[in-house]
């Protein structure tokens, strides 16, 4: 369960938003030569990432405004909350040692990684 | 041989169950296999299964990061249907259900299959005409299919509340006979053991941390175990599938969400068959072991967690005790949650990419679990054979680029 800060209204419990996925995907400038690969690329092909994401959230019970966040996958901390038209500020992570890998966040999700030595049974 | 049969339990329950023997041997890895498979779930499993007992591929190994079955295989509640509305969808959650059917049989393992039948709610006019127009689809693809009124689902599953002073009354429902649930933690040890002893090694603790390619062909994969060169890879990771496909470059129209389901205490038999409802936005069943089992829909945001949030669960609950009241004063045990790769129509991926020799199975979202024997079997086809058989074809991931979607979000239910 998050928290997110609204840059509009301040700190609100994550029910009160609606997600609107991967932010900066640029919808391309109409071409007659468009080809459908391209228009496939726009459409369905993300790249959700395990680790830094950038992405849309609404704040649908509030203000009703868009704005982007960054937040790590693996974890869900809250990196940096920005407004739609800005850049992603840089941010530091703790990110996954290995691309799958899992980061110590309870026990949720022991049984799909590796046990270091001292961990676990 | 590890068989297993009731002299065997006899004698074993006389000489104090000394004589089991692991069911699978714990592989290390070798320098090169004909074909690797990254995922130890119920369809990396069947996948490795299939591969050697029908294509005569023996010289295989499944990479798996944790332990096989910890994944979503272990987290889910195990919903098997196959009325999907169209024909490719039909197709191949149908030959799951017939593969499901011998399975038991086929691996000497009970995958505790049970056929307690699967009704899915309509609350309002739309919805019910929706789901016969499903009723008939099912039918003319050779699907278990049937339409009850309300006063029949009452019939069908007495404690279910069909009140027409509900909030939302249940007006009726589709009924698959021959759906149900089985056994999780079976299939996948069934796979397991039956593969391992035709030959295929099984790597746990190994995660696959890279691939390597040449002149746009895979070579081999980088794993926490060293390098093992082959030439054919799968992706058989769900969750994991895009953090598997980015190693080579590939891109996919996936999302990874949590999911996640909760268990009461048990209870003595109340539920006789699956329940699941649209609308109102929750499903249950109950284990062999009495406990309820119930789940709904993702969380709606891009996570890795394995953990959901608290907000879904308020909500699927108070769903749950409007359709069943006795549910109020019942207590909730565990709550737990999987990681789903879900795809834009709602339908699963099996598929070359332009990689040579890297092959993905995944996209199957919240509903994959039916599906693991059908996926398995067609995925292996797949992989021995370099091109896709007639189950596969609808779902490569030229569909995403030709427009032809399979567009199940209906039929893919509150979520399984
Ligand atoms: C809560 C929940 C309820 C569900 N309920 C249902 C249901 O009722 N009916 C239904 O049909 N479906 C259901 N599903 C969906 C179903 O569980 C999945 O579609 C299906 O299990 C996915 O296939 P799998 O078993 O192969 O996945 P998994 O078991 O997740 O297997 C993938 C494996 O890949 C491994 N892996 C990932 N990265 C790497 C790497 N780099 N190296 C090595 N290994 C790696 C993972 O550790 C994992 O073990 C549910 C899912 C959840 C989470
Ligand atoms: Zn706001």
């Amino acid at each position: 369960m998050f928290v997110i800060t609204c840059p509009y209204c301040g700190e609100r419990d994550l029910s009160e938003f609606a997600y609107g996925g991967e932010a900066h995907i640029a919808r391309p400038e109409w071409r007659e030569d468009m080809s459908d690969a391209e228009w496939a690329e726009f459409l369905f092909m993300r790249t959700n990432p395990k680790g830094i994401l950038a992405e849309r959230w609404m704040h649908a019970a509030g203000c009703r405004r868009f704005f982007n966040m960054l937040r790590n996958t693996a974890t869900d901390d809250i990196l940096a909350v920005y407004r739609i038209g800005e850049t992603p500020p840089k941010v530091e992570a703790r990110l996954p040692a290995t691309p799958s890998g899992e980061a110590p966040i309870g026990s949720g999700n022991d049984a799909v990684k590796i046990i270091q030595p001292g961990e676990g049974a | 041989m590890h068989g297993y049969n009731v002299l065997r339990l006899v004698r074993e329950g006389l000489t104090g169950h000394k004589g089991w023997q692991p069911a699978w041997r714990k592989a290390e890895p070798k320098s090169s296999y004909d074909a690797v498979i990254i995922g130890g779930g119920g369809h990396g499993m069947a996948t490795a299964y299939y591969l050697a007992k029908i294509h005569g591929m023996t010289n295989i190994a499944v990479i798996e990061k944790g332990w096989i079955g910890g994944g979503n295989a272990g987290r889910n509640t195990t919903i098997i249907r196959s009325n999907y509305l169209y024909d490719a969808s039909a197709a191949i959650y149908n030959h799951a259900l017939t593969l499901w059917k011998g399975l038991s049989r086929e691996l000497n393992y009970n995958i505790m299959m049970s056929h307690r039948g699967v009704l899915n709610l309509a609350h309002d006019e739309g919805e019910a005409r929706q789901l016969k127009r499903r009723v008939e689809a099912n039918r003319l693809n050779g699907v278990e299919a049937e339409w009850l009124e309300a006063k029949e689902v009452k019939a069908f599953c007495p404690p279910i509340s069909v009140a027409a002073d509900a909030r939302y009354p249940v007006i009726g429902a589709t009924l698959q006979r021959d759906g149900g649930t089985n056994r999780h933690d079976a299939v996948v040890w069934g796979y397991a053991r039956a593969a391992s002893e035709m030959g295929v090694d099984i790597i746990e603790q190994c995660e696959v941390t890279g691939i390597a390619t040449e002149k746009g062909a895979v070579t081999g994969i980088e794993t926490t175990k060293g390098h093992i060169a082959t030439p054919k890879i799968a992706s058989v990771t769900a969750g994991h599938t895009s953090v598997i496909a980015n190693m080579v470059g590939v891109r996919l129209p996936i999302e990874s969400h949590p999911l996640q389901a909760l268990v009461s205490e048990p209870l003595k038999p109340v539920m006789p068959c699956v329940v699941m409802s649209n609308a109102v936005h929750v499903y249950m069943s109950q284990s062999s072991k009495g406990e309820l089992v119930i789940g709904a829909g993702i969380d709606p945001y891009l996570s890795y967690t394995q953990r959901g949030s608290l907000d879904i669960i308020e909500h699927q609950m108070a769903a749950l005790i409007e359709l069943f009241p006795f549910v109020s004063r019942l207590r909730m045990m565990r709550q737990w949650g999987g990681i789903v790769d879900v795809c834009p129509d709602a339908s699963p991926i099996i598929s070359a990419t332009e990689v040579k020799g890297f092959y993905v199975n995944g996209g199957w979202g919240t509903g994959g679990w039916k599906a693991t024997p059908g996926s398995g079997h067609a995925m292996a086809d797949l992989l021995a054979n370099d091109r896709p058989n007639a189950i596969a074809a609808p779902f490569t991931l030229e569909r995403f680029v030709t427009g032809d979607l399979v567009a199940e979000h209906g039929a893919a239910a509150v979520a399984h």
